[in-house]
C-alpha cells in the first residue's frame, strides 16, 4: 500500500470502478438470462394434443393432420401451426410421423400410389412405416408418442423434431 | 481568413470549419500518398463493395419505417411493401439486388486482396477484419433471408436448426437459441430481426471503421512485382520510399476509379431492381403448406447442394467441422504466408487454391440450381408417356406402362428427358440391364432406390419389366 493509493484520489478512482463493475453486472447478469434464457426449456414443452376423432383416419391409410404448438405466442400466426402425417394401420394400431425430413428438416410428401415418403431438397425417400428407403437421411422419420382416449388421437409434441431430439 | 471577399456561402463555410475543424480533419485522408501502381481498376472493390453497404442501409432503414418484425405481420407487410406503398417494391428490389452484389463483390475484393498479396506483412489485422466484414456480410444475407418471412424463410430455419441440432452435446440447447423456443415461429422472428437490423450491422459498422483506420494507417497495398519479397525489416521502409519518390494524392488520383466504380455497381444494382423487381415473398409461411419445396438464395446454393452430395456418413462431422476449418484457415492466412513473395505469378499454391474453391463453389451452386436429386414430384400426373415409346407396344406391354406412370417411378427416372433425376435414365434400360436383373432391382431396390416389393402385385412386376424389357434404342 503506497500513500496514494490511500489517498482521496486514489479512493475515487477505486469507487469510480467499483460502481462501473457492479453497474455493469446488476445489468450485465440479467442481460445474459434474457438473451439466453431461451435456450433453456423452463416448461418441456411437450405436451398431449389432440389431432380429433380416429374417425378421421380411414384404416390403412395416411393423412396429413395439423394442430396448433402448445407452447405459443399470440403473435406466432399461421407459424404456430405444426402438421403430421398419421398412418392408421388397423383398429388402435397408429403411426404418427413429423412432418420434418429427418435428413434437414424439409417437409416431407406422402405419395399413396407409390407407398413413400419423399423430400423435395435433398431427395430423401421413406417407407409406408417411416423406416429410411433411400437418399440422405441418417434416420427414419420421427414418430410422434400416441395415444386413443374416447374415440380421440392424442400425440405427444411441441417441439421441433431434429436429430437431437427427436419429437 | 484567406478568402478574398468572402461571400455568404464562403463566409457560413469557415463558420463552420473554425467551430467543427471537419475540413481539417479529413483534407489529411483525402490527400494521403499512396503509390501510383494502386491507382488501380483492380483496387476499386473494396469502396464498391463499401458503397453497397451504404446503398444496404439507407434502402434498409427505409424498409424498416413499413415492415413488421411479427410472425403474423410481417408476410401481409411484405405484400403491402410490394404493391401499395409507393415506392416500396423498389427499395425491397434494391435491398435484395444490392446484397447479393454486396456479396458478390466482396468476394471479388476478397480473391483480388489475396491474390495481390495484401494480407502479408504488416496488413495481417487489415485481413482480419476483413475476413469479419465477410462472415458478417454472409450472416447479413441470411438473416436477411428469414425476414422475407416466406415458405423458403421458414424451411430454411428447419434447415438450420437441424444444422445446428446435430452438433454433439449442446445441440438441443443450440436449436433453443437459435429458435428463441421450442418450435419456428414468433420469437424466431423477431431473433432475426435484432441480428439482422441492430446487432449485425453494429458490428459491421465497427469492423469498416478498423479495416479502413488500418488501410490508412499501414497504407494501401503496393502493386506487387515478382520478386520484391516481403521482409518485415525492410518492408516499410521500403513502403515509405516507394510512397514518396512515386506517390500521388489518394484523391482524385486514385479516388477518381474507385468513383466510378462505385457508380457503376449502384446503377447496375438499381438496373436489376427496375429489369427484375423485388424478390418474394414467395408462399406464406404456413407450416401445414407442405407442397414448399424450400430453396436457399444463390450464395447458400452451394451448401445446399453439398448437403445433398455428401456420402450420409460423412455428413454430421462435415457440416459441423468444415466451417470451423474454414474459417480458421481463412483467419491462419496471414501468419502461414505473413512474408516472402507478394505477387500472384510467385505464388502459385495461392492462385491454383483460388480456382479451386471458385471452381468447387461454383460448381456445386450450377447444380443447386439444376437439382437433379431432387424427385420431380408431379412428373407421375403430369408428363406425358413419351409417343415412340407407346407405340406397336403390346397390351401387357402398355398396362406397364401405365404401372411405371402410376407407380410414380418417373419421380426419379425421366423418358425422353422428362421426369426426375435421381435415378438413371429408363431409356435404353432394357440394353443395361437383363429380365430378371429389373426384377430384382424393382423387389428389392439398392443404389439408393427404394425396394417395391410390397408396392406391387406380380403381375404389376411382370407389365412394368415387360415395358421396361422394350425400352432400347
Amino acid at each position: 500500500m503506497t500513500p496514494q493509493s490511500q489517498s482521496r484520489r486514489g479512493f475515487l478512482f477505486r469507487l469510480g470502478i467499483a460502481l462501473n463493475v457492479l453497474g455493469a453486472a446488476l445489468v450485465g447478469v440479467p442481460v445474459i438470462g434474457y438473451v439466453f434464457g431461451a435456450s433453456r426449456r423452463r416448461t418441456d414443452g411437450q405436451s398431449w394434443i389432440t389431432l380429433g376423432p380416429v374417425s378421421g383416419f380411414p384404416s390403412g391409410q395416411t393423412r396429413l393432420a395439423t394442430y396448433e404448438n402448445p407452447v405459443r405466442v399470440a403473435w406466432d400466426g399461421a407459424t404456430a401451426k405444426v402438421a403430421c402425417w398419421v398412418r392408421h394401420i388397423e383398429g388402435d394400431r397408429f403411426q404418427v410421423f413429423a412432418v420434418n425430413c429427418a435428413h434437414l428438416g424439409c417437409p416431407v410428401r406422402w405419395f399413396a400410389q407409390s407407398r413413400l415418403f419423399m423430400c423435395p431438397c435433398h431427395g430423401g425417400a421413406y417407407y409406408e412405416d417411416g423406416s429410411r428407403a433411400s437418399g440422405p437421411p441418417p434416420r427414419g422419420l420421427f414418430e410422434y408418442e400416441y395415444q386413443i382416449r374416447d374415440g380421440v388421437l392424442w400425440v405427444r409434441g411441441g417441439q421441433l423434431p431434429t436429430l437431437s431430439r427427436p419429437v | 481568413m484567406s478568402a478574398p471577399g468572402p461571400g455568404p456561402l464562403r463566409s457560413t463555410l469557415a463558420w463552420l470549419e473554425e467551430r467543427a475543424g471537419l475540413g481539417g480533419a479529413i483534407a489529411p485522408v483525402l490527400d494521403h500518398p499512396v503509390p501510383r501502381s494502386t491507382a488501380s481498376w483492380w483496387y476499386v472493390f473494396g469502396s464498391a463493395t463499401l458503397a453497397l453497404f451504404v446503398l444496404q442501409i439507407a434502402t434498409g432503414v427505409c424498409l424498416a419505417l413499413v415492415y413488421v418484425p411479427s410472425a403474423d405481420g410481417a408476410y401481409q407487410s411484405l405484400l403491402y411493401l410490394n404493391f401499395q406503398a409507393p415506392f416500396g417494391w423498389f427499395l425491397r428490389a434494391v435491398h435484395f439486388w444490392g446484397s447479393n452484389a454486396m456479396v458478390a463483390v466482396m468476394t471479388l475484393h476478397m480473391i483480388q486482396v489475396f491474390l495481390w498479396g495484401a494480407h502479408k506483412y504488416p496488413r495481417e489485422l487489415t485481413w482480419l477484419a476483413g475476413v469479419l466484414l465477410f462472415l458478417c456480410t454472409l450472416g447479413m444475407a441470411f438473416t436477411g433471408q428469414i425476414l422475407r418471412w416466406d415458405q423458403d424463410a421458414y424451411w430454411g430455419l428447419g434447415i438450420g436448426a437441424s444444422i445446428a441440432a446435430r452438433s454433439p452435446g449442446v445441440g438441443d440447447t443450440l436449436v433453443h437459441l437459435l429458435l428463441g423456443g421450442p418450435i419456428i415461429a414468433g420469437r424466431t422472428l423477431s431473433r432475426f430481426f435484432t441480428v439482422h437490423v441492430f446487432l449485425v450491422p453494429g458490428i459491421l459498422i465497427g469492423m469498416i471503421g478498423l479495416h479502413l483506420w488500418l488501410v490508412l494507417r499501414i497504407g494501401i497495398n503496393e502493386w506487387p512485382m515478382p520478386g520484391r519479397v516481403v521482409s518485415r525489416e525492410t518492408y516499410r521502409q521500403r513502403y515509405e520510399a516507394e510512397v514518396h519518390e512515386d506517390g500521388v494524392a489518394f484523391f482524385p488520383h486514385a479516388a477518381r476509379k474507385d468513383m466510378v466504380a462505385c457508380g457503376v455497381v449502384v446503377l447496375a444494382v438499381v438496373l436489376c431492381a427496375l429489369l427484375f423487381g423485388p424478390f418474394g415473398p414467395h408462399g406464406i409461411p404456413d407450416p401445414t403448406l407442405i407442397d414448399a419445396a424450400p430453396k436457399p438464395d444463390f450464395y447458400f446454393l452451394a451448401l445446399y447442394a453439398l448437403f445433398a452430395l455428401l456420402p450420409p456418413w460423412t455428413e454430421t462431422v462435415v457440416i459441423l467441422v468444415g466451417p470451423v476449418l474454414a474459417i480458421a484457415a481463412l483467419f491462419l492466412v496471414p501468419f502461414l504466408a505473413g512474408t516472402g513473395e507478394k505477387s500472384w505469378k510467385r505464388r502459385p499454391v495461392a492462385v491454383l487454391g483460388v480456382l479451386v474453391i471458385v471452381l468447387t463453389v461454383a460448381t456445386l451452386a450450377g447444380l443447386g440450381v439444376s437439382v437433379p436429386w431432387s424427385p420431380k414430384m408431379a412428373a407421375w400426373s403430369a408428363t406425358p408417356t413419351p409417343v415412340q415409346y407407346v407405340k406397336g407396344r403390346t397390351p401387357l406391354e402398355l398396362q406397364g406402362a401405365l404401372v411405371l406412370q402410376n407407380k410414380q417411378c418417373r419421380t426419379c427416372h425421366s423418358l425422353a428427358g422428362e421426369g426426375g433425376r435421381r435415378g438413371p435414365a429408363l431409356d435404353g434400360i432394357a440394353t443395361r440391364q437383363t429380365r430378371d436383373q429389373l426384377i430384382r432391382q424393382v423387389l428389392q431396390g439398392g443404389g439408393n432406390m427404394p425396394a417395391y416389393g410390397k408396392n406391387l402385385t406380380p403381375a404389376e412386376v411382370n407389365a412394368l419389366v415387360a415395358f421396361m424389357g422394350t425400352l432400347r434404342p
